[in-house]
């Protein structure tokens, strides 16, 4: 541990990504003005004193809708990272495990998700479900829960004729129980750090899609969200834009910077992977 | 190598036809009765027959499935609700633009990668090396919707030296949604190139040839930098098929014609048939392109057709 904390990517990350979850929690203490209070009167105002990241174009207050923008940002975050990576490691594992019919199925449907480019997948369904926080989070899942299928699946592939799963199957230890205790203890270092580079990942979806207008959808704060408004004054008010890409910029290099120092602490070989 | 390609292409096929189906199940997808949210809440029931009896909503299951295979099989995507002319009208005039902005990306991506990853190869530690660092990891960080508004304030509104948006102004337009394209892709080449160049640099072929007398330049760019660009050829090959679907954010950030706009545009006017066959089109495109860069990798490196 000392020698990870004394690595610098991984410090600054764990730094970055701490304040990100502290700025989400904590967002209603942090944040001085209600961010969907609007004072049309003083739209588009730049930082000031009393407003340091300045007034959008409605009036509301940039940087409380900053801070609540994290909230939607981790919400979506985690829900999709622990949705994905729970169907995708039951679905993995079944395959590794079981292999015949049950593997070909599973990876033939990976094999799709795979070659279809995850953000298109993810527009065209949202575009068919129609925009909304849940649907985000839905699309998100479909398209993340294939890379940890197929991670589970080859690591399983590897531990399942080793001795120990070997000697616990002999002495009558079922299926699903050999999976959960001498299997999946194994792989789940790969998947700490595959999660952790995928909440990044997840992250730059979410803004992608409310900036495309499919996402989150107003009032609520959203980074993405914001910058299309932002976009729409640039050259007039550039703080609307500069801020929610500084945030959204800040939360991904936090979060890559610790997969990455992950990948040294607890799986080297994965970097080979990657 | 023929082998190869049949081998390759024969399991395209699967992949091509879950495309397909994936693409086909969009509609039915829609919550409630597709014909009345196409049509409108508040659309006459008549309208909603016409396009339910339109988009063949009102027969079995399969036979629209096996009907839209046969149709797409054809040529023929469909009719867009919007134009009432045939979806691939639209699709042949954006092409260009989107292929046109995934070429300039690339381009862009590939004339900074290539001098800082070499140097950073063979300085490695140094400062320049540290920089292409630092660079890469804010690359990879930085979302093109987030770097783009911030070169049309510096080039665009500050500077007027580049458009603002649209591609009226020929090579002028292209240059800063290329740039917000490529510097991530710059950023990832980078990286690659360097780390691929200072393992090969470690191999003793490059120490043998030195030791024989060949200058070290010589050692870097005859020997040892075409092994190391043949795990680089296919992931540039493999992220052209990226930068087409990464078109679709940034062409919505510069207005620029392309595939991805019309696409956004569709689904803004819930003209699903146009939505379907712009998807189709990129995601058959973006498999064509990785089956591309397969078999490119297939020529660069003979040991991978034989096993």
């Amino acid at each position: 541990m000392k020698k990870l904390l004394r690595n610098f990517a991984f410090t600054s990350g764990l730094i970055l990504t701490v304040l990100l979850v502290v700025v989400a929690l904590a967002a209603p203490l942090l944040a001085r003005y209600d961010p969907n209070v609007q004072d049309t009167a003083r739209r588009l105002e730049p930082p000031s004193k009393s407003h340091p990241l300045g007034l959008d174009d409605l009036g509301r207050d940039v940087l409380s809708r900053v801070l609540f923008g994290a909230r939607v940002s981790l919400r979506v975050g985690f829900s999709v990272v622990i949705l994905a990576s729970l169907i995708g490691i039951t679905l993995g594992a079944m395959a590794g495990y079981f292999g015949g019919w049950t593997d070909t199925i599973i990876m033939r449907v990976t094999d799709i998700l795979l070659a279809f480019p995850g953000i298109l997948l993810a527009i065209a369904l949202v575009a068919v479900l129609g925009p909304s926080l849940n649907n985000v989070i839905l699309a998100l899942v479909i398209i993340g829960w294939v890379g940890y299928a197929r991670l589970v699946r080859g690591q399983v592939l590897k531990v399942r004729e080793m001795e120990f799963v070997v000697a616990a199957r002999a002495l009558g230890a079922r299926s699903p129980r050999v999976i959960v205790r001498h299997v999946l203890p194994n792989v789940i270092n790969p998947i700490i750090v595959m999660a952790t580079l995928g909440l990044a990942g997840v992250i730059l979806s979410e803004a992608a899609l409310s900036f495309l207008g499919l996402g989150v959808q107003p009032p609520t704060p959203s980074w993405g969200a914001m910058l299309t408004s932002g976009r729409r004054y640039l050259g007039l008010a550039n703080h609307l834009a500069i801020f929610p890409g500084a945030a959204i910029m800040l939360a991904v290099m936090g979060l890559n910077f610790l997969g990455d120092g992950l990948i040294d602490a607890l799986d080297p070989k994965y970097r080979k992977e990657l | 190598m023929t082998q190869y390609i049949i081998r390759r292409l024969l399991q395209m096929i699967p992949i091509a036809f879950g495309i397909l189906t994936l693409v086909f199940s969009l509609i039915h997808l829609i919550p409630g009765d597709p014909a009345v949210q196409i049509a409108g809440e508040s659309a006459r029931p008549e309208d909603v027959i016409a396009v339910r009896k339109s988009l063949g909503l009102d027969q079995p299951l399969w036979s629209q499935y096996v009907s839209y295979l046969t149709h797409v099989l054809r040529g023929d995507l469909g009719k867009s609700f919007q134009t009432n002319e045939s979806v691939t009208v639209q699709i042949r005039q954006r092409y260009p633009a989107t292929m046109q902005l995934a070429f300039g990306a690339m381009l862009i991506a590939l004339a900074i990668a290539f001098p800082l990853g070499i140097i950073s190869a063979i300085y490695r530690g140094s400062w320049i090396d540290n920089l292409a660092r630092v660079f890469a990891l804010i690359g990879v960080s930085m979302p093109s919707f987030a770097l783009g508004p911030l070169l049309i304030i510096f080039f665009a509104i500050d500077h007027t030296w580049f458009p603002v948006s649209g591609r009226d102004e020929g090579l002028k337009s292209l240059v800063l949604p290329s740039l917000t394209m490529g510097l991530a892709l710059a950023a990832i080449l980078t990286r690659m190139i360097r780390t691929s160049l200072a393992d090969e640099l470690t191999q003793l072929y490059v120490t043998t040839a030195v030791a024989k007398g060949v200058t070290r330049g010589k050692a870097i760019f005859r020997h040892a930098l075409k092994n190391a660009l043949i795990p680089v050829i296919t992931v540039v090959a493999l992220q052209f098929g990226s930068l087409l679907t990464g078109a679709i954010i940034t062409e919505q950030i510069f207005s620029w014609p392309g595939l991805g706009r019309l696409l956004l545009q569709s689904i803004s006017t819930r003209d699903y048939p146009q939505v379907q066959a712009s998807i189709l089109v990129i995601a058959l495109t973006y498999i064509f392109v990785n089956f591309a860069s397969d078999l490119l990798y297939g020529v660069v490196d003979p040991r991978i057709k034989l096993q």
